[in-house]
């Protein structure tokens, strides 16, 4: 069982803002338990809503129930004009996993002191893989939680509450929906940019503005992660550089040996130094970068189905026109565009709401997570510069 | 090295500051050893290490003008002879003949010296070193070399750079106090080689130059602009340089003829033979020696270990340092990645800035690519001082360690050459006897000549061996003791360096932080 301190929660939850300060519905993960592959998540709700059985409870979730969870609300119908909060990653413990398995491999290579700072080093790794995909799950559930519709969502509910395994209900709903969700995903782009007219300048601006803004930011998110895996590769040479110099130091009887071994230490403090570096610039620079490229796709599925709604309510108008043509089902023909029209007046409307919102939860996550990531940056290279003072100065005094 | 010794031996280098009673021996001796090796090691041409690339405009005048040179007249540096035969010859007292009977020599004569000497030179270390520090700020050799602009002259396949060699010195045997020539690379191996051969300096640690590389040089012929073309002429620049430092610093290295020649003669003649001088060819030569020495019938019996013991040492470190090195390189490696992922972040940053359309957002995304921009010219540095730095004094080192094991090997050949000569001196005289047996009187006055000549050899060979082994003793103790400088100056250096680097990161980030509290 890993606990995750109130502490370094606060720390984590930093990529989106203003959640879970309504008390009358608080969720949280305080434990998550990884067996193998499957990350079991304890997911506990203290409400006053009367609406839920008990005040205070916790259910054990899986990944799986999650995505659950979101497939059915971007499935409801109600919830068309609302950015649906991106469905949580898949928590991928590959990396660390196959850096354990390369250590395991190696380990007739390296001291046995080695072995153990390079495994230590993974641990911590898988430890904050682990504490990543709990702050995801947990993101989402307070989306959830604090939007004014969704929270009301009675699948919501049912997650939160039932004590029983979801998985029965959850191959319902693949059933259900199956391909359904995945065929709108794909042809998304396409219906948005092949030029729906556009009548709406609000809608017009936001649709040229979310589409180039979620190639960027998919393309920073990558190459970020690229920046922050170097980093990691260097507090890893750091390790062996560390121990080597050991070695050579406890060898050595000449004037050298002090030299060895106060660059050993160095390098030993700087590779936790420079690893504290690259998990911070990971979760203040990349996860939120990611975060917010899902969540723009999230947007842009708002306006992709807000278009189809669109796209509906023209074919309803060729229709009507079709039929006052042929004098034939005009009522019928009326009816459905009536219909139309109102989805689509409904879409747009809570559509400009939804993103209006959105644009400012972006920019108040960008400036917390820019601040909280340049005072940490400074902070390191304060640690740094005092131990490498230290070090200089030990080696003169020699 | 009588095996009665009325005479103190000369004293070990180390043993002269610290043992004032060694130091009252009323011989000779005493004087050349104290001349040598007390006034020994410049720390300033050593230490210098990375020489910037931009002092290539710079005139010869300015070369030096950071050096705080110490210019104390050395005190009979420039009068002293070349042959450094006449140093050693006075320490053998007539060896007296009757030990050369003994066929196979079970003691070898040089470790005798050890039992005659207090402590132990390793244990000595420690209060000799703070003394001779002392004593090295008065009596530094006061030369100072240095490689700088590098030239392409020629076209094509026979183009070649050409390096400007500068000294500054006030020895006395030098022509002037300032001068420069114009060496090309070979030239540099060429010195080598002549080094390497000479009698007078076997035993000594002879500093091995850096090695040859067909794939740099080609690409250097074609043009000199691209920057890995540029990385190659500087790093064979910097350590060209460390060479011909670490030659000069060397006491017995700077009284060479060829080393003069090299720094002062205008034309030099083309060196020929440097073939056999790749980075490969030299570790070949090495260890060609290591296997002929391992083929030996007769193994050498220590009674004093510490030959071994140190030879062992040596191949231990030698080891680590390789390891060490194959880090270091991943490291710099690691790092270029980081420096190239930076700037592609930087760039896909300053994108999405463009792309923002809240103001205050767009100009904090911009300024934080401007800063990542900055980062990426931070790690680029730090790359070049993981390589020029740290990399290559281990690179250095691993070739000396490789020079440190060739010297062990020529004392073993010594002693070997000295064996083989008492073989046939008794083979001789096993010859005389018979002849004396056989009654042929005219063979027997040439076998009575041929035994005097043996003899001789024997004599001289048995010399050479202790000789050798003398130095190599005083050798490794002053490698040990540039070695653990040259560390500690590279280190703190490389520490310097990365210092700077920090702190100007916190700026970076320092300026940064108010753009991205200024985003509403």
């Amino acid at each position: 069982m890993t606990s995750i301190d109130e502490n370094s929660k606060e720390k984590l939850r930093s990529v989106s803002v203003d959640l879970n300060h309504d008390a009358s519905l608080l969720i949280d993960i305080p434990d998550a338990l990884c067996e193998r592959d499957k990350v079991k998540f304890t997911v506990h709700t203290k409400t006053t809503l009367s609406s839920f059985q008990k005040p205070d409870f916790s259910v054990p979730r899986q990944h799986e129930d999650f995505i659950w969870l979101h497939d059915t609300l971007v499935e409801t119908e109600d919830y068309a004009g609302l950015i649906i909060p991106p469905a949580p990653p898949k928590p991928d413990f590959d990396s660390p996993r196959d850096k354990m398995h390369k250590l395991g491999e190696g380990e007739a290579t390296m001291t046995k002191e080695e072995y153990t700072k390079m495994k230590q080093e993974l641990e911590a790794e898988y430890l904050a893989v682990f504490k990543k995909t709990v702050q995801v799950h947990e993101i989402f559930l307070q989306r959830l939680s604090s939007h004014p519709v969704l929270s009301k969502d009675r699948n919501f509910q049912i997650f939160l509450e039932y004590d029983q395994d979801l998985s029965v209900r959850r191959k319902n709903a693949k059933e259900m929906f199956g391909g359904f969700f995945k065929n709108m995903v794909k042809s998304a782009d396409e219906v948005l940019i092949s030029g729906v007219k556009e009548v709406d300048d609000f809608f017009e601006q936001e649709k040229t503005f979310l589409l180039d803004y979620y190639s960027k930011i998919k393309d920073s998110t990558a190459k970020a992660e690229k920046m922050t895996r170097a980093h990691k590769n260097i507090a890893d040479d750091y390790i062996h550089i560390s121990a080597t110099l050991n070695s050579l130091a406890a060898d050595d009887m000449t004037a050298n040996k002090k030299n060895l071994e106060k660059l050993s230490d160095l390098f030993e403090k700087f590779r936790k130094v420079e690893g504290r570096v690259a998990s911070d610039q990971d979760l203040k620079l990349t996860e939120l970068l990611r975060y917010y490229m899902r969540d723009i796709q999230a947007a842009k599925d708002l306006l992709y189905r807000r278009a189809r709604a669109l796209a509906d309510y023209e074919n309803s108008n060729k229709a009507l026109d079709k039929a006052r043509l042929k004098s034939k089902d005009i009522p019928q023909a009326e009816e459905h565009q009536r219909q139309c029209l109102q989805k689509f007046d409904k879409l747009s409307e809570s559509g400009k709401k939804e993103l209006t919102s959105f644009k400012g939860r972006r920019v108040v996550a960008f400036r917390k997570n820019f601040i909280e990531m340049a005072e940490l940056e400074i902070k390191h290279a304060k640690n740094s510069v005092a131990l490498l003072q230290g070090c200089i100065e030990l080696l003169k005094s020699n | 090295m009588a095996a009665s010794s009325d005479r103190n031996p000369p004293p070990f280098p180390t043993a002269e500051e610290s043992e004032p009673g060694l130091c009252d021996m009323a011989d000779a001796d005493s004087d050349e050893g104290e001349d040598i090796f007390v006034s020994n090691s410049n720390p300033v041409s050593v230490s210098r290490g990375v020489s910037q690339p931009d002092r290539v405009s710079e005139e010869p005048s300015d070369l030096f003008s950071e050096e705080a040179a110490s210019s104390t007249a050395a005190k009979a540096n420039g009068v002293h002879s070349d042959d450094d035969n006449d140093l050693f010859a006075d320490a053998n007292v007539e060896l007296s003949t009757d030990k050369s009977s003994s066929s196979a020599r079970k003691e070898p004569s040089g470790p005798r010296h050890a039992s005659t000497f207090t402590p132990s030179p390793a244990a000595m270390q420690p209060t000799s070193l703070e003394q001779l520090e002392e004593e090295e700020a008065k009596d530094s050799f006061d030369v100072d070399v240095a490689v700088t602009n590098p030239e392409k002259i020629g076209d094509g396949m026979n183009a070649y750079v050409a390096y400007k060699v500068s000294t500054r010195t006030s020895l006395p045997m030098f022509r002037s106090k300032v001068f420069s020539v114009r060496r090309r690379f070979s030239d540099f191996l060429g010195l080598y080689e002549k080094l390497s051969v000479k009698q007078s300096l076997h035993g000594c640690i002879i500093p091995p130059p850096p090695e040859k590389s067909v794939v740099g040089m080609t690409k250097v012929k074609v043009g000199m602009d691209d920057p890995s073309s540029v990385e190659f002429v500087e790093r064979r620049r910097a350590a060209l340089e460390r060479y011909l430092q670490r030659v000069v610093s060397h006491p017995s290295l700077l009284q060479d003829p060829d080393v003069r020649e090299f720094l002062e003669r205008e034309d030099l003649p083309r060196a020929v033979n440097t073939q056999a001088l790749s980075g490969a060819g030299f570790l070949k030569m090495i260890n060609k020696a290591s296997d002929a020495v391992n083929k030996m019938t007769i193994k050498m019996n220590e009674s004093d270990t510490w030959f071994e013991d140190k030879f062992q040492e040596v191949e231990n470190e030698e080891q680590q340092l390789r390891k060490l090195h194959v880090v270091v390189d991943s490291l710099v490696i690691h790092r270029k990645e980081l420096c190239g992922n930076t700037a592609v972040f930087a760039k896909s940053l300053a994108m999405l800035g463009n792309s923002e359309d809240n103001t205050a957002l767009s100009r904090a995304l911009s300024q934080l690519a401007e800063v990542e921009d900055k980062m990426e010219q931070l790690h680029q540095e730090q790359a070049a001082s993981d390589f020029f730095i740290f990399a290559e004094l281990l690179g250095d080192y691993i070739r000396l360690l490789g020079a440190v094991r060739g010297c062990f090997d020529q004392r073993m050949r010594a002693w070997q050459r000295w064996q083989e000569a008492q073989s046939t001196l008794q083979k001789k005289r096993e010859a005389e006897a018979k002849l004396l047996w056989a009654n042929k009187p005219d063979k027997l006055q040439q076998a009575k000549e041929e035994i005097t000549e043996w003899e001789a050899r024997v004599t001289q060979y048995e010399r050479d061996f202790d000789r050798i082994g003398m130095t190599v003793r005083k050798e490794v103790l002053r490698f040990e003791k540039e070695k653990a400088k040259d560390f500690k100056s590279q280190i703190i250096k490389y520490l310097e360096a990365m210092l700077q680097s920090q702190q100007r990161l916190i700026k970076f980030w320092e300026a940064f932080l108010p753009e991205a509290k200024a985003i509403a």
